[in-house]
């Protein structure tokens, strides 16, 4: 008896340790709020927020008035997504067409893989690249002397966001039903008919959360866009501006700023916007996903 | 059957195909080309003295012996981290969680802290490791902040390991008496094991190559000795590069060195992902066997 009861006790011991485990991820994730949001909050001591939000103007150092407004990195960090989203998506959709309607199967098994190895690609190393080749190619085509701009980071982002657009929307191509596909065929339609207006709009949903982990991505990118877009603090005025994105500002600045002052403080509070924004797209991401993976069920 | 198309159809299809085919042949030649150029331009680089030298004059002469040790020691510690963790949870959730709300958050929660930007993880490991924990600057905040940042996808993978293994391993054990923790720990936790490692690899991986998580967190512009323990900073190859290209004074003087280090960075990750893939491919093999 002793024995049994000595048994059920390690049981539910164990049981206890795993789900301490298991709730590990939640308590991170709102862990990361709170403590941003903590480390935020003394910012608005001296900031108002709504110029924080609203203001164009970041110059935290000023020997006059120190200003804190976030608008310019903030568009900043839209305008490097939206244009890498332009270039990755077509491109992206294309190669999960490819994949999963008119590669055979052994190709698929080979590109499949070596995509992948795109995603491996340490960020640092492709923002070298922005600097070494993308920067002095795109600067020789705009008279510009180095072409660190907003269009460099903006095919860098493309480059490192294919691979999650392509995985997920090929499974979201893949999982059509057959009936649908051989439903369009056996009406007369050619197989690019079938891809085009059966199964694409079949996987809507699927591609749409593709863009959006994409999309999050590229808002949260931080090294390759530090490195090739010129990180100049005045509001951009297209492609072609040299550009500070949310994720820059934090990197350029943390190393310099003296602890627990305002600045300090204040760049917490421009993590927090982008962990909130991140945290937006990715839950749409997942509902969008989580919905059409229910309908298929 | 061969089906006939009519000759606009089968033209438009012709060319709606070779617009796919011609995608997907821009995506490799863009990959070729990243390794072509980091390949060629670095290789040059690689000696045995860039390998285990120091850097010397200002970085513009020497190694980067100590931003590969650094590297090598702060992904050892995200591992520390990362492993036990991703794989205690991912055992919770396959093997004990039931479906209730519960887990659905616990899910939720995994998916997005994947989405959560790198930065964001490094502003969490200074307020955390560095101020709260009063590690400091050290190769120890970075490496925990690389384990945070790392454990989502370990989680992720483990699972997909563990949900490899068959219900009837697991019933088996349970029909002759077993408790659920002996049935996990002899007949499910051996063959999952191999395959929850391989994804853990490839997470570290990912680990080894990132920078903004550690820039303020412990890693170091340059250092005369390699960290005596793990309160020191360190040098580590991804920082290393971002310096080599961005900050130095003289970048243009350094700029074979940036290539070299680039190479090595590359080889390193890549490598290690190559190592996990292949060693899928073989169990997969002999999974296949029983």
């Amino acid at each position: 008896m002793n024995k049994r009861k000595l048994r059920n006790l390690k049981e539910t011991a164990v049981r206890a340790v795993f789900f301490l485990n298991g709730i590990v991820a939640v308590l991170i994730l709102v862990g990361i709020f709170i403590l941003l949001l903590f480390s935020a909050v003394p910012a608005f001591r001296e900031v108002n927020l709504k110029e924080f939000l609203f203001g164009k103007l970041w110059d935290p150092t000023s020997p006059l008035k120190p200003s804190y407004g976030i608008l310019s990195q903030v568009f900043s960090s839209f305008l490097v997504t939206i244009a890498a989203l332009v270039l990755a998506v077509p491109v992206g959709l294309a190669v999960a067409a490819y994949l999963s309607d008119v590669a055979p199967w052994r190709v698929r098994e080979i590109v499949k893989p070596v995509v992948e190895i795109l995603a491996g690609i340490p960020s640092v190393v492709i923002g070298f690249l922005g600097i070494v080749v993308l920067g002095p190619a795109l600067g020789e085509w705009t008279g510009q002397s180095h072409g660190l701009n907003a269009l460099n980071g903006a095919v860098l982002l493309a480059i490192m966001s294919l691979p999650t657009i392509v995985s997920i929307s090929e499974d979201a191509l893949s999982a059509v039903p057959q009936a649908y596909s051989e439903g369009s065929l056996a009406l007369g339609g050619s197989r690019w008919q079938t891809l085009l207006r059966v199964k694409f709009p079949a996987a809507l949903s699927g591609i749409i959360a593709a863009v959006m982990l994409g999309m999050g991505r590229a808002i949260g990118e931080t090294m390759t866009l530090l490195m090739a877009t010129g990180n100049a603090r005045s509001f951009p005025e297209g492609l072609f501006d040299s550009v500070r994105t949310l994720t820059s500002n934090i990197a350029i600045e943390l190393g310099e700023v003296p602890y627990f002052t305002t600045h300090y403080y204040a760049l917490f509070a421009v993590g927090l916007v982008l962990f909130i924004l991140t945290f937006l797209v990715n839950l749409g991401a997942d509902l969008v996903l989580r919905k059409y993976q229910e309908r298929e069920q | 059957m061969k089906r006939r198309l009519s000759f606009r159809k089968a033209a438009v299809q012709a060319f709606g195909f070779f617009g796919l085919r011609a995608a997907t042949g821009l995506v490799l030649a863009v990959l070729v080309l990243i390794l072509f150029d980091i390949g060629s331009k670095g290789a040059g680089t690689i000696t045995w003295e860039f390998l285990s030298q120091p850097p010397r004059r200002g970085m513009t002469e020497g190694g980067i012996f100590p931003a590969i040790y650094g590297t090598l020691l702060v992904t050892l510690i995200t591992a520390v981290l990362a492993v036990p963790l991703g794989m205690g949870a991912a055992v919770y959730l396959n093997e004990y969680a039931r479906k209730n709300r519960l887990t659905r958050l616990i899910r939720l929660s995994i998916r997005n802290l994947s989405g959560v930007p790198s930065i964001v993880y490094g502003l969490f490991g200074v307020i955390l490791f560095v101020n709260i924990f009063k590690f400091g600057t050290s190769v120890l905040s970075a490496g925990l902040t690389l384990g945070l940042l790392t454990l989502p996808w370990t989680i992720t993978a483990s699972e997909e390991a563990l949900k490899q293994v068959p219900n009837a391993y697991r019933e088996g054990a349970l029909a002759l008496g077993a408790t659920k923790w002996q049935s996990i720990r002899t007949n499910v936790l051996p063959y999952a094991l191999p395959g929850m490692l391989t994804g853990t690899v490839l997470g570290l991986a990912r680990a080894a190559g990132e920078t903004a998580p550690i820039m303020f967190t412990g890693a170091a512009f340059s250092l005369p000795i390699l960290p005596q323990s793990v309160k020191d900073q360190f040098m580590a190859l991804p920082y290393h590069l971002y310096i080599m290209a961005t900050q130095h004074h003289d970048i243009g003087k350094v700029r074979p060195l940036a290539y070299g280090t680039a190479l090595v960075l590359i080889a390193l990750v890549l490598g290690m992902n190559l190592g996990a893939v292949i060693l899928r491919y073989r169990l997969r093999r002999r999974q296949r066997r029983f």
